[in-house]
Parts: C-alpha cells; sequence; structure tokens
C-alpha cells in the first residue's frame, strides 16, 4: 500500500491533544529512568516510541498506565492536569495498554479475561460482555471466540485479544509495548490493519517498537528516547518527507548519537531490523561438509506447560547454521533439551560426528563439545549467588585444570575468568562479583564465553538475543557467525523471524514438537514462507 | 448388613466429612487467590476450641459455630499481615499458625477443663418432615444438625461466587496472574485479605463442627492432620467445588467404614481400622497427585513492577 493513502489525515479526527506528557523525570536508585520528557499524544494519529532497552519507554508507559508515579512532571488529559496514582484511574480517563509481555491468562477463557476488569454488579454480565465484544471485535475487525481458553490461541490472536482487553472500557487512547516481538509477519500484516482500523476511528494510539521499519511503516510522528531523555522528535510534517532510507537514517542517528560512528552502514541495517535474506555462503558448500549433529526420529515428553517433540529429525553440517523457527512454547525447549541431554530420549537417537550420544549424558555430552546456551539465563544458565568466575566454570566443577583432587584451583579459576572477562567484554566489577548482580546483556555473555570456549562442535543457542538490548543482540548475533565461520555447527533456535534469516543458511520450522518443514534462506521471501510453515497447517480463522 | 450399621456409617460419613469439606473450601478460596495457608490446622483447633467455650457457656450450638468462625477469621489475621501484606514467606507463617494454635488451645484445655473433660450432648436435629421418615436414609442424613444443611447451602454459594461473579473472577485472577488482575484495575491485596478473612472464617467453622457436632467435645489435637487433608483435598480439587464435596465425603466414608465395622462381627485389630483413612488418602494420592494442581502465583507475594 502507498505509504501518502495509509498516512493521509483521517476525516473527521480534528487532530487535537489527547494526553500531553510535560517534563516527565523518573529516578531508580542509581538510574535515571527519565529525564525530563515531554511528548504529545493526538486524536487519529500513532506515536512511535523509539528507543533501545534501558532508554526509559516502559518507565513512561508504566507511568502513563499508572503502575509507577513520575518524580516530577506532570500529565494533563483533554487540557486538564491529572494524577494517575492507580491502573484503574488510567482505565478511567480511557488509557488502554497492551503490555509487551502478555497479561491474559492462559487458564481462563476470552470472555473471563475480558470481563476481569468489569466492576458493576456482583454476577458476571456474560451477555452484556458477548455484546461487547462483538462491538469491538468489529472496531478491530478481528473474530474473535469468546468461549475458547487464552492459552489455547496463537500469539496473533492473542495480541488481538490484548488489544480488545485495552479497549474494553471504551479507551481513547490505545498504547501498545512492542507488539510484534513475537509475531509472524502475516500477523504482523494484520496487527498494522487493526492498528489503522483504530486510527480512522479517531483513537489515539501510542506504538512502542525497537524495529525502524515498522516505526516508518506504522507511525506518523516519532519521538526517540535515549539513556532516558528524548533524545529526537520527528513530526508527520518532517517524516512525511522522507523516504524509508532517509526515516531509518534520522532515527538511527538520534537513537545511538556520536555512537553511530562506530556503527557500520550493515550493522545499522540490521539495527534496524531489515529483513535481509541470502547468505553469502554457499549452501551447497555447506551440504557437502560432514554431519556433526544428527537427530534420527526422537521423540521427548513433554515437560511442565509445554509440549514435548515428535519424531524430529534434523542434520547440522559443520559450518553452518541451522535456524528453528516456531511459535513460542511449541516444543523448542524439549528439543534443545534433549540435544544437550538434560531430558532423556523416548524414541529415536542423537548422533554426535556420527557416534550414538542418546544414551550419555550432559557432562559426557559437553566433554565431546556439545554445548547449549540455554533461554532461561538467569536461572537455569547461572548461579545467581556464586561469582561470576565460578559461573564461568559451572559446567566443569570437577575437572582438571579448575580443580585438584576435589579441591577448587583458585589461580587457575581466577585466570580462566579473567581471560574471558577480557575476551567477551562482560562488564562485571570483578571475577568475584555476585554473576545475579549483573545486567542481562552480561549475563548472556558469560553463557557464550563459558559455551563457546574449550573446543566446542555444536553448540545450541536457545533465543540467544530474547529480551536483550541492540549492542548485546548485535554481539551475539556475531558470536554466533563467527562460531559457525570458524567451522562450528550451531543450531539457532529463535522465536525472532529477522533474527532467523539474518544467521542461518536453512531454516526447520517446529509446530506441536513436530518439524514440519524446512526452507532454504537463499533469496527474498523467506520469512514469508517460514511464517506460511508456522500458521500452515494449523491455520488460525481468518482475523482481517 | 443390618439397618443399624448402614445408619451408623452414613452419620459416620457426614460426621467425619464435613469439617473436612468446610476446611478445605476456606483453603480453596485461599488457594485460588495465591495464598497457601498451611494454618488451617491450628485454626480449626482455636475455631473448635472457643466454639467449644462458647455452647459450654451459653448452650446455644448456633452461637458456638459463631464464635469458632469468629476464631477463625482472628487467627487467620496473622497471616493476613505478615504474609499478604508484609509479603513473608507463606509456609513458615502457615506453620507457625498451626504450632501456635495447638500449642495454645491444648493449654488452655488443659488449664481450664483438665479435670472435668465436660462434653456437650447433642444439637437438637432438624427433622425433614417425610425426608426423615424413609428408613436409613430418614434417621441419618435427613435428621442430621442444622448446620448439616447450611454446610451444603456454603458450598454451592461458594461455588456460585467463584465462578459467577466479579469478586470471584478477581479472586481466581489474582492466584493465576496478579499482574494482570493489577493491570486490569483490581487490587490484588485486597483480593487476597478478604480472600485469606473468608478462608479462616469457613476453617474456624469446620473445626468447630468437629468439636461441637461431630465429636460433641474439644480435645487438645483432636484434628489429628485434617487440615492436611484438607489441603491434599484442595490441591486435587483444583477450584471445582464438586471435587471437594466429594473427597470430603470419600474421606468421611473410610472414617465411617471402621466405625461400621466395629459394629459387625468382623474382627479386625482396631488398629488397622484406625489407618483405613490415612491408606485411602495415600491411595488417592498415588492415583490422582499427577493431575494435583497449583494455582502459579501460589505463595508468591506480589510486588507490582516485579519480574
Amino acid at each position: 500500500m502507498n505509504r501518502a493513502d495509509l498516512h493521509a489525515p483521517v476525516e473527521g479526527a480534528q487532530n487535537e491533544v489527547l494526553v500531553r506528557l510535560e517534563g516527565i523525570g523518573k529516578v531508580f536508585p542509581g538510574v535515571v529512568a527519565n529525564d525530563d520528557i515531554s511528548l504529545e499524544v493526538r486524536r487519529g494519529q500513532v506515536h512511535c516510541l523509539l528507543g533501545e532497552n534501558g532508554a526509559g519507554k516502559s518507565t513512561l508507559i508504566s507511568i502513563l498506565a499508572g503502575m509507577q508515579q513520575p518524580d516530577s512532571g506532570h500529565i494533563e488529559i483533554n487540557g486538564a492536569r491529572v494524577a494517575i496514582s492507580s491502573p484503574r484511574v488510567a482505565m478511567d480517563h480511557g488509557i488502554g495498554v497492551v503490555y509487551q509481555h502478555t497479561t491474559l491468562i492462559p487458564t481462563l477463557t476470552v470472555l473471563e479475561n475480558l470481563m476481569l476488569g468489569d466492576t458493576g454488579r456482583l454476577p458476571l454480565d456474560r451477555k452484556g460482555a458477548m455484546k461487547r465484544l462483538k462491538e469491538v471485535s468489529a472496531k478491530l475487525g478481528a473474530d474473535i471466540n469468546p468461549n475458547a481458553l487464552a492459552g489455547d490461541l496463537g500469539l496473533g490472536q492473542q495480541q488481538q485479544v490484548e488489544i480488545a482487553k485495552a479497549m474494553w472500557q471504551g479507551s481513547k487512547v490505545l498504547i501498545l509495548d512492542e507488539p510484534t516481538s513475537m509475531l509472524t509477519p502475516q500477523a504482523i500484516a494484520e496487527l498494522e490493519e487493526s492498528v489503522n482500523r483504530l486510527k480512522a476511528e479517531g483513537l489515539a494510539v501510542i506504538f512502542i517498537t525497537h524495529k525502524l521499519r515498522e516505526a516508518y511503516a506504522i507511525g506518523d510522528c516519532v519521538t526517540v528516547l535515549r539513556g532516558g531523555r528524548m533524545a529526537a522528535y520527528i513530526s508527520p510534517e518532517e517524516l512525511s518527507q522522507y523516504d524509508e532510507e532517509a526515516a531509518k537514517k534520522r532515527i538511527l542517528e538520534a537513537m545511538f548519537g556520536d555512537d553511530i560512528d562506530n556503527v557500520s552502514a550493515d550493522q545499522a541495517e540490521e539495527l534496524a531490523g531489515a529483513t535481509r535474506a541470502g547468505q553469502d555462503h554457499d549452501a551447497d558448500a555447506a551440504a557437502s561438509r560432514p554431519v556433526v549433529l544428527e537427530l534420527r526420529g526422537v521423540s521427548s515428553h513433554a515437560g511442565r506447560m509445554e509440549i514435548g517433540i515428535e519424531d524430529v529429525s534434523i542434520a547440522v553440517h559443520a559450518g553452518e547454521v541451522l535456524g528453528i523457527a516456531g511459535i513460542d512454547g511449541h516444543g523448542q525447549s524439549a528439543l534443545a533439551e534433549t540435544i544437550a541431554g538434560q531430558r532423556s530420549a523416548q524414541k529415536g537417537a542423537v548422533l554426535f560426528e556420527g557416534r550414538e550420544v542418546t544414551k550419555l549424558g550432559v557432562r559426557a555430552r559437553q566433554r565431546l563439545g556439545l554445548r547449549y546456551v540455554t533461554d532461561d539465563r538467569l536461572h537455569e544458565g547461572i548461579v545467581g549467588d556464586l561469582s561470576v568466575a565460578v559461573n564461568l566454570v559451572l559446567k566443569r566443577i570437577g575437572q582438571a585444570p579448575f580443580w585438584k583432587r576435589g579441591q577448587i584451583n583458585r589461580s587457575a579459576v581466577q585466570a580462566e575468568a579473567a581471560e574471558r572477562i577480557a575476551e567477551y567484554e562482560i562488564r562485571t566489577p570483578g571475577a568475584d562479583t555476585r554473576a545475579g548482580t549483573l545486567s542481562g546483556g552480561n549475563i548472556q555473555k558469560i553463557l557464550l564465553a563459558r559455551e563457546l570456549s574449550h573446543d566446542p562442535k555444536v553448540v545450541v543457542f536457545h533465543k540467544p538475543t530474547y529480551g536483550l538490548d541492540l549492542k548485546t543482540v548485535h554481539r551475539v548475533r556475531e558470536a554466533v557467525r563467527r562460531f559457525a565461520a570458524e567451522g562450528g555447527a550451531a543450531l539457532l533456535i529463535s522465536t525472532d523471524l529477522d533474527e532467523l534469516v539474518e544467521l542461518s543458511d536453512r531454516i526447520a520450522v517446529i509446530s506441536k514438537g513436530r518439524i514440519v518443514g524446512e526452507v532454504a534462506n537463499d533469496s527474498s521471501g523467506t520469512s514469508e514462507r517460514v511464517g506460511e510453515l508456522m500458521t500452515g497447517s494449523t491455520r488460525e480463522p481468518s482475523l482481517a | 448388613m443390618t439397618e443399624a450399621i448402614l445408619v451408623a456409617f452414613l452419620i459416620g460419613t457426614i460426621a467425619a466429612g464435613m469439617p473436612l469439606m468446610l476446611a478445605a473450601l476456606g483453603e480453596t478460596i485461599g488457594e485460588q487467590s495465591g495464598v497457601l495457608n498451611l494454618g488451617i490446622e491450628g485454626i480449626m483447633l482455636i475455631g473448635g476450641y472457643f466454639g467449644f467455650v462458647a455452647v459450654l457457656m451459653t448452650q446455644s450450638f448456633w452461637l458456638g459455630l459463631l464464635v469458632g468462625t469468629l476464631a477463625g477469621v482472628a487467627s487467620s489475621l496473622i497471616m493476613l499481615v505478615l504474609s499478604v501484606w508484609l509479603g513473608l514467606n507463606q509456609i513458615v507463617v502457615g506453620i507457625a499458625i498451626t504450632l501456635a494454635g495447638s500449642g495454645i488451645t491444648s493449654v488452655l484445655h488443659t488449664q481450664n477443663y483438665g479435670s472435668t473433660n465436660p462434653r456437650l450432648g447433642l444439637d437438637t436435629p432438624w427433622k425433614i418432615p417425610f425426608l426423615s421418615d424413609i428408613p436409613v436414609v430418614g434417621p441419618s442424613i435427613f435428621s442430621q444438625p442444622g448446620m448439616f444443611t447450611v454446610a451444603l447451602l456454603i458450598a454451592a454459594a461458594v461455588a456460585w461466587w467463584l465462578h459467577k461473579t466479579n469478586p470471584g473472577l478477581r479472586l481466581r485472577a489474582a492466584g493465576q496472574k496478579p499482574a494482570s488482575l493489577d493491570a486490569a484495575g483490581g487490587s490484588v491485596l485486597r483480593t487476597r485479605s478478604l480472600a485469606v478473612l473468608a478462608g479462616g472464617a469457613f476453617s474456624g467453622l469446620g473445626g468447630a463442627y468437629l468439636a461441637l457436632l461431630s465429636t460433641g467435645a474439644f480435645t487438645p489435637f483432636m484434628t489429628h492432620g485434617l487440615g492436611y487433608i484438607a489441603i491434599v483435598v484442595t490441591m486435587l480439587a483444583r477450584g471445582r467445588i464438586s471435587w471437594v464435596v466429594v473427597a470430603s465425603l470419600v474421606y468421611g466414608a473410610s472414617v465411617a467404614v471402621g466405625t461400621a465395622i466395629q459394629l459387625t462381627n468382623i474382627n479386625l485389630p482396631n488398629d488397622v481400622i484406625k489407618m483405613l483413612p490415612f491408606i485411602i488418602v495415600m491411595i488417592t494420592l498415588i492415583v490422582f497427585a499427577r493431575s494435583a494442581y497449583i494455582p502459579p502465583a501460589l505463595a508468591v507475594p506480589y510486588t507490582r513492577g516485579a519480574r
């Protein structure tokens, strides 16, 4: 669709200011989360809010939603100063929020989830709620089954229910906090359509994202935050003058400021979240290299709250990255843990360099060079109360040279720690600092340093960049790429399609614990084809 | 089997099952809201003791049951303040309440009634017209104290409240995902506070039922782990009130079978008979424990904004 059509002023809406933030400041112990931030939200406009993790987006939103109180500044709604002291007050002012992490309760039905904010009389008003749901879904252009359990819905539909929930009390301002981070391209398109419909209805939308592409495609105006401060405001007039490239460049400059010089054009493009298909290396070359890791018809049991895997057969060659795409919770954990040896396979065989390792435990596989970078870095990846140094050798407990005759060899551990901390630029006050006190990005660096050292041959990366800031994301992706370039075999499990397309040679799709297809990542349109496979057999009812 | 034995069996089933049902209803309300109250054993004893004292003083069973309920509410205030408001570990606080409750009541009982050991006698039953004339079920089920009918009504009311009302929905949300309730404008603290008080009320009432109606006297430590069995029933029932009722009656029947057997000629050692309910609980656990379900936010204090 033509951008000019999409962004034409909405008829009937006078674009009056609905919400005005003036000089908002918020300080947490040791961090200035928000510093003198001012912005306006107008009727019939999509205001995009961009910034890295830690730039203060979430804090600003939780202030607007009544979850936090600002230390300075004030909020005006319809020209009147208000204090948003609780989520209830925010709702009464017509502010609806779709949080980044789902707030739907999986064990309740869609209707029950929607009615959660109702007050009114004692008995649940199901009839009234059904009527209201009809109105809201007509506005959204979504078809929502009220009696399905929220946990049974696909992510795209869950997102629609979240929006319906945010609009339930007749919201005038809708805040969407990184709504696309877990969605397939198809679901993102549907979401964009819904947002445009709402805009046409005269709602004001605040759209938070870190993907420049989306900011340009959906936003009428853009505010960029950096380090808690406003780095730039791009007005609708200014934005409409730019083409996509110019807009991205302008936003990137604002996001990284002086650092932009250190970010190469390539990196910038990648930070911008562009879908870049077509890997440089030759797919045939990878196929001719030896298979390092192979799964033959492997099945393993379900874990708690998640399904297992069924008859999975995959092969990873030396020097290639095999991506595993899929909606979260479709057996990814079972797959990763079965390869790592943390979960036993009921059927089939796991082969490492042609040798069967199905019966080997975690430690034996670790020694062979089969490594696992877990997605649960905080709980499974490290022991928070132990030092960074010990965490770096956590998987070598009892082994020489770090342990001698059952005793820890402090100097060897310290030397190893110093080397890894320098190599991976782990930002820690010292090697003896408790690992749990570090930031998520630095914890991930500990995991990478541990798994990628001492001769790794196969590494399973499980959602390695989830929840990290852009610079660490870049570093992690670089580590994956370098590992494969040096001849390692990488299995990359991710829910971020852009990441998979950027790094993988091939992408296999997992759905309900089965591998439903594989796409060679050699031409454009990879993410669309993967998206089709992800929803394919279990296609959700049309939302548009 | 003779009619007398059947009547004794049914009466025994109700006498043993009702206190458990009331306590498990209370525990269900607490657990659904995300508060695990391990103090239920102590709360039952406190409810039982003070209900007992009230009947001794006033001769009114209804007043005794009311006092037992209020004593349950009062003792659950500890849980409310320490665990819900201040976020202390619910398991530690719960065990403390159980220990304190059993200690205090046994000391008070020994001090005041240790030498006399008074008994209460029987509450006048509500004989339901016509139905109470039916053989077997008439003199057993339809000639129970009025509290029996009230207890069943309470169970129905709790089921309706949990699943068909706005506050009930909020209560379940508090146990599943408190942050969602908060974001939806509900108050997690308020919801959980009220749930803890209601749970304490029903547990206290259950203890009073046990002392006043099932046993006719208070004796120290008389619950013998009934509070813990209530927790087991709650976990197996997963918030379904009909399961709470059925599981409680099954437990009651396993106790009553022992009593009934003693009336027959079957020669079973007394110890085996006393073991029966526990064996049945263990078998039930082995069979069903896999499906036991705990609300995700159970025993996790809620702090806004914490992840």
